[in-house]
Formats: structure tokens, sequence, C-alpha cells
């Protein structure tokens, strides 16, 4: 890399246009795909786009799904998605993808046309206040006002998107910037002036997490989305760490794949749709190690009752991310595969003896709690029962070998996806975690195809949800992207109906799937497969039609109405306050008032 | 965490900010979009290329809340540096105002003797009016505020505090 911000030569400097030093930046930044859609302010791009080969465009067909298939593209790559817009509604329309990616942390730069400098103001004709609709929607924004900062802006994007935790940034782009001749500069090699997040762990706090992870009677490591984020390696070292210790492991709905689904030492995920045992291990433990999750009111319930007796150790890249909700022992700053590896290191180093004993005790204690079988369910009579869906779906491809990426819409079936669904590495699994986006998993899924043509991407989804962006059908016909889309089909928003059964006196007000579209024409006139289940026996041909078959596929499988996704950890109760399904204690407990007021 | 987690302080917090387009609105819109308070806020340019603002703001909440706001405030990509300048140490901090007092015969004469006790100074006088300038604590002004209302108060204009640490210790 040449020094910091100089024109790359003095010859070219001014021999390109605003839109081809965009892409010129993009391409040195390493982009190889952008989801897009067109319009007048970025005609300009698209334009540059044309004539070069370098960057490969996708056509979406509405700018939300843009941004989440970049986030699926950057879920299962670990690189910078990239996203193109027009300005106005393209923008406005990429605002919820935006949020998506700012909730769960996905490294995310999103170019926006906007209308020329001189008419930004003057409620020009599909102009939109860009970088102030989207402030509070990105990690970072920048509207280029001067082509002289046009280069240095987009690689400044890039590192803003990807570096700390990681985000989405949006860069606005006035056409006559597009338009206009422009310098371009490398990528500088020198420090961003401001913003330089803390990745080192102290080694201090990594001795005093030690020694209280050495002395734990009951300890657990409680492991999210930053592992996932800090790269392949660092879910490695957390294994290694866990295994090493022989403590117990929960992960988030984030940090599902962080640590290995069908080790011994996995507890399952936790939180408000969590495992038994996993919830009870986090309410009854002594020392709690939190590696790259934010204590989210999904996984603490009622927060004054929340591990009562425990010393936290709160390990994250994010300092804004310690002492939120639940103050914390030891505050590790550090990216999760730094602290991890810290945490190996200092282990092995570390003279106290681990009191093996009293782990054994602590094991028997979960293990006992294992026993309640949480996730049992019974698959009977014709009826397909969702989570028996879900789980053949995980027997088959397993038993199928090859790799598969699974992305979820945003209900009961994303739930049951998490609970039955083993996934055992990690960048496997996108769903929508913060924001919960109901639409997220079709277009994201379509991003994980493009990065990994020869995996089995499947969309695990509800019949509500795929309807949010079920357009981007569109999108898989024209790349001949064989996307799965797996529809658990119960005719309801099955988690609006449940929390109505549950909060509601069952008043389902709204929340029937009236007027359904028949899924298989639908398929078929998107130019897909379109296959229908309805009788438990199908199930498994079914599946395999699906996987076996070589373009898009949509499986429409009918399955129990009213069957409600369990555990459940009420709306304002503690982790112990756990209800469990019929299987295992028959009958539900009512909601107190106090969690009925909350989301 | 201490015991006593529910009580309430103020804190007066400089930040030291990239001067660019829309980073105070980027300060204002993480107050109100996390619902911190702002009991008041300054900004200006501090160095001599004009490229590094110093924003001073004053607000109050728990000790949660305020570690919160210094860490949300720190995370932003154009802010340099967050100084709680209240936990730091002694530090001074002063608001200037500029306050017009209407009134005519023993009001007028009342006005400046008051001026006078506060140190504030004419800035502007006619034959109907004055405008007096002064700098202090807030509770300061305030006082001289609440004299003045039954001689005529017309109107002010606060700055809201500035604030800088005591001692040779320099921010930037």
């Amino acid at each position: 890399m040449s020094a910091a911000t100089k024109p790359a030569s003095t010859a070219d400097a001014l021999t390109m246009s605003g839109a081809e030093v965009v892409l010129r930046a993009l391409k040195d930044n390493g982009v190889e795909v952008i989801f897009g859609y067109p319009g007048g302010a970025v005609l300009p791009i698209y334009d540059a786009i044309f004539q070069q080969n370098a960057i490969r465009h996708i056509l979406v067909r509405h700018e939300q799904a843009a941004v989440h298939a970049a986030e699926g593209y950057a879920r299962s790559t670990g690189k910078v998605g990239c996203v193109l817009v027009t300005s106005g509604p393209g923008a406005t329309n990429a605002v919820t993808g935006l949020v998506d990616a700012l909730m769960d942390s996905i490294p995310i730069v999103c170019l926006t046309g906007q209308v020329p400098t001189h008419l930004i103001g003057n409620d020009a004709f599909q102009e939109a206040d860009t970088t102030g609709i989207t402030r509070p929607a990105t990690k970072h924004n920048y509207l280029v006002k001067k082509s002289a900062d046009l280069a240095r802006v987009v690689h400044e994007a890039f590192y803003v998107a990807k570096s700390g935790r990681p985000g989405p940034v949006v860069v606005d782009l006035p056409k006559d910037i597009l338009i206009n001749k422009a310098p371009y500069t490398e990528p500088p090699s020198t420090e961003h002036r401001s913003y330089r997040p803390q990745t080192e762990p102290d080694a201090e706090q990594i001795r005093k997490a030690v020694r209280l992870l050495k002395a734990a009677k009951r300890p657990i490591v409680y492991a999210g989305g930053g592992v996932i984020n800090a790269g392949p390696e660092a879910s490695r070292l957390l294994t290694e760490f866990v295994r090493m210790t022989g403590f117990p492991c929960t992960n988030t709905l984030m940090g599902l794949g962080a640590f290995p689904a069908d080790d011994r030492q996995f507890l399952g995920m936790l939180g408000m749709h969590g495992t038994y045992e996993a919830n009870l291990a986090m309410h009854g433990c002594d020392v709690m190690l939190n590696i790259g999750a934010r204590f989210d009111d999904r996984v603490t319930g009622r927060l004054n009752a929340f591990s009562p007796d425990s010393k936290k150790i709160h390990a994250d890249i994010d300092p804004s991310s310690i002492n939120k909700n639940v103050p914390v022992d030891v505050a590790i700053v550090g990216d999760a595969g730094r602290v991890l590896a810290a945490l190996i290191e200092c282990w092995k180093k570390e003279e106290a003896p681990q009191d093996k004993h009293v782990l054994t005790a602590w094991w028997r204690q979960i293990d006992e709690w294992r026993a309640k079988d949480c996730l049992r369910y019974r698959q009977e009579g014709r009826i397909i029962k969702p989570q028996h869906a879900v789980k053949r779906l995980y027997e088959i491809t397993k038993e199928l070998g090859r790799e598969t990426f699974i992305t979820t819409e945003v209900g009961q079936h994303q739930m049951w996806a998490a609970q039955y669904f083993g996934f055992q590495q990690p960048n496997h699994w996108m769903t929508s975690g913060g924001l919960g986006t109901m639409g997220y998993g079709l277009p994201s899924a379509m991003g994980v195809q493009i990065a990994h043509p020869d995996a089995l991407v499947i969309d695990i989804a509800g019949e509500a949800s795929i309807l949010m962006n079920i357009q981007e059908m569109g999108t898989l016909a024209q790349y001949r992207l064989p996307v799965k889309v797996f529809i658990l089909n119960n005719e309801y928003m099955g988690m609006v109906r449940q929390w109505q059964e549950l909060l509601h006196g069952g008043r389902y007000s709204e929340s029937y799937s009236a007027a359904l579209p028949d899924f298989v024409k639908l398929a078929e006139s998107f130019h897909a497969k379109g296959i229908r289940v309805t009788e438990a026996d199908d199930l498994d041909a079914g599946i395999r039609e699906m996987i076996a078959h070589p373009g898009p596929v949509i499986a429409d499988i009918a399955v129990a109405k009213d069957e409600n996704c369990f555990p459940m950890i009420p709306s304002g109760a503690a982790h112990n306050e756990m209800i469990l399904g019929e299987e295992q204690e028959g009958g539900v407990k009512g909601v107190t008032d106090e969690g009925k007021v909350l989301v | 965490m201490s015991e006593n987690g529910n009580a309430q302080r103020a804190a007066t917090i400089a930040v030291l900010v990239e001067n660019e387009a829309g980073v105070l609105a980027r300060v204002i819109g993480l107050f109100s979009g996390r619902g911190y308070n702002i009991d008041s806020l300054t900004v200006a340019p501090v160095d001599e290329t004009g490229r590094i603002s110093r924003i001073t703001v004053v607000t109050s909440g728990t000790e949660m809340v305020i570690e919160q706001i210094k860490a949300q405030l720190d995370r932003l990509v154009p802010v340099h540096k967050v100084s709680d300048l209240t936990l730091e140490g002694p530090h001074l901090t002063r608001e200037l105002a500029l306050i017009k007092v209407v009134g005519k015969g023993e009001n007028r004469v009342e006005a400046l003797r008051l001026a006078d006790a506060f140190r504030a100074r004419v800035v502007d006088a006619t034959t109907g009016s004055f405008v007096f300038e002064m700098t202090g604590a807030a509770e300061k002004i305030d006082a001289f505020c609440a004299l003045m209302r039954p001689i005529g108060l017309a109107e002010v204009s606060r700055t809201g505090a500035v604030a800088i640490a005591r001692g040779p210790r320099g921010l930037i």
C-alpha cells in the first residue's frame, strides 16, 4: 500500500469519473459482489458497472432485500457486504435492512444515490435526507459533498464497517459527485483519526477472570454473536477453552454454531425459548463468563432476578455493551478471539488447581435438568408437528453430508430452527436476532447462495414471513440460485397467535393468515419448483425431493396449526420460572401484569 | 456495583469531536434516542485549524446510566475523547449570559446596583433598558435573573455550561 492519501498517479488523477472512483474503491476493498437496484440518482454508477467485469452486480427486487442479501453474504463469508441503491425511496426502503445489520452487528457498506449537491434541501424529485434518516440506523454515515473526499470516504466506510463491533455504514453520493471527475486515492495505511477500537484485552482483567473461573463451583460459558463475528478461529478457541475447562457452554441465538451443538458440554440455546438446562444453569451458576453477547432482554428475562448469585465476567469488543443491562464484576474489552486466546494462555499458566469434584457435582445437577428433555414433542398421527419437520430436515441434511446453510424468517419457525437444527460450525446460521425482521430469510439465503454457489442453502420460513419479501423469488430465478424455501405453514402468524393465546385470552386478533397463495403455483410462476406436504408420512420424501432438485424450491409443509413454541420464559419472568410444554408438565401458567407490557 | 445504584448524580462531560457535518446531530440524537437527559450543551471549535470541536454536556442519571452515556459517546466514529469532568476531579464550570432589563426610574438604579453586586457588566444601554453580561456558575445567573424579574427582566440568552479541569493536565 502506498503512503496514505496521495493520488494513485497524477496522470490518471482526474481521468476518472466519481462513479469510476467508487467502483475502483470497492474493488480495492475486496468487493466482488454488490446487491442493488438502479434508479435516477445512481445511473452513473450503473453505467460504470456496465463497463467493467471485476464486480458482479445482483439485481434484487426490493432494496430491503438488497441489504438482507448483503447480510447473508457477509455472515456466511466474514467479508463486508455491499449494497447499492438509489436516492429517496431506494434509501428509505433500505432502512429496515440497515437497522437489522446494526442490531446484529453485520458489516455492510450501503451506497445510496442522492440528488445533485445544488438541489439538496430543495425537496427535489426522489430526494430524502438520507444521512438524517439513517443516522440512528447505521454505525456511521457520510454525505460526500466534494469530489476530493470521495475515495477517502469509501475507504473509510469499509474500515468503519468491519472494525471493532461491525455494523452498517451508509455513503450518500450526490449525482454530480458521481458524474464529475474525481481523484482516486489508495486505501490509507495510516490509522483512522478518531475511531480506533480496542481489540487486545487487558492482561490484568484476564488474570482476574481466570482466577474467578478456576475457583468456580458452578461455572457457565455464555457465548454470543461476537464470537462468530471474530472469525472461525474464535469459535475454535471457544471450543478449545470449554473442553479444556470442562465447563458447560450455552449459545445465544446469534452465537449458535460457535460451539458444536452435538458436544456433550453444550447446553443448547439460552433465553426466552432456550433449553431448560441452559436457563437453569444460568440462573444457578456461581461464575458466568459472557463472551461476545450483550445480556439482551430475550436472554436475561426479568433483570432483577437474573442469575442472582453469580460473579459475572463480560468480554465484549464494544465497551458500551458492558454494564448496560447487567452490572458485571470483571469487564474485558477486546475481540472475542483475542480474549479467548488470552484466557487459554492464562488458564494454562495460572497455578491454582481446578476442583474437578465440585464440577462433577455441577454436571450432575445439569444432567438432572437435562433429563427433563425440554424439547421433547410427540409426533403421532397424520398431522406434521413443526418441530418434527425441522428435526427431520436437520437429520436428512446431516445424513447427506452436504455443506448446509440455514437462514430463517422471524417467529415460531425461527425458534424451532434454533432449537432443533444442530449447528456444528460458525457462519452457517443466519437469522434476524436483534431487530426480528420478518422477510429476512429469503433475501439472506440469496446472499449466502451467491457466496457459496455449491452449498445447500435453506430458508426455514413461516407462511406469513415469507410473503414479506416473496418478490425475491424473481432474483432466485434470474441468477439460477437453488435456494430452498422450507415453509412451516400453520396458517397463523404463529408467535403472535401464541402470545394471544397465553396473554390475551385466546383472542386471535388479526393473526390468521387468510387468503394465502397456493405456494406451489406461486413457485412455478417464478420458474421454481413447488412442493406441498400435508401428511406426516410424506415429510421425508418431500424434504428429499426439495434437496435433490437442482433449482430453487418452495416446499410448503402444512403443520399443526395450534402448536406453541416451548420451553418459554414468559415476559417479566425469571430463568427459573420458565414454562415447559404439555409433554413435560401439562398446562401453562399465566403471565403477570408487569410481564404483559413487555414485548 | 455500589449499594445505592439508583442514586442520581449530575455529570459534566467534555467531548472532543471531529468538526464534521452532522456530528452535533449524532450526539444529540444519541441522547434523545436512548432517553438520556441533556441539562445543557455547548459546542465550538477549539483547535487552531478548526478541525476539532469541544462539546460540553451537562447531564444527570444513575452511575450506570452515566457510564453508558460516556461509552455510547465514545463509540461514535467522529469522537476523539470523552472525559467525565465531575468524576475526574476539581474543575471549573462557567456560563455566559446576556440579560435584558427594561424599566424606568428607581428600577434602573436598583438594576445597576444589583449588577454591580453580581459583577455583571452593562454592554448596552438605552433610556429604557440595559443589557447585562455576566459569567459564572449557573446558580449565580439563576439568582441574578430571579432578582431582576420584579425589576423588569425582559429577555435572557444563556450559553449553557463550559467546563475545564483544574491543574496542568490537558484533555487533548
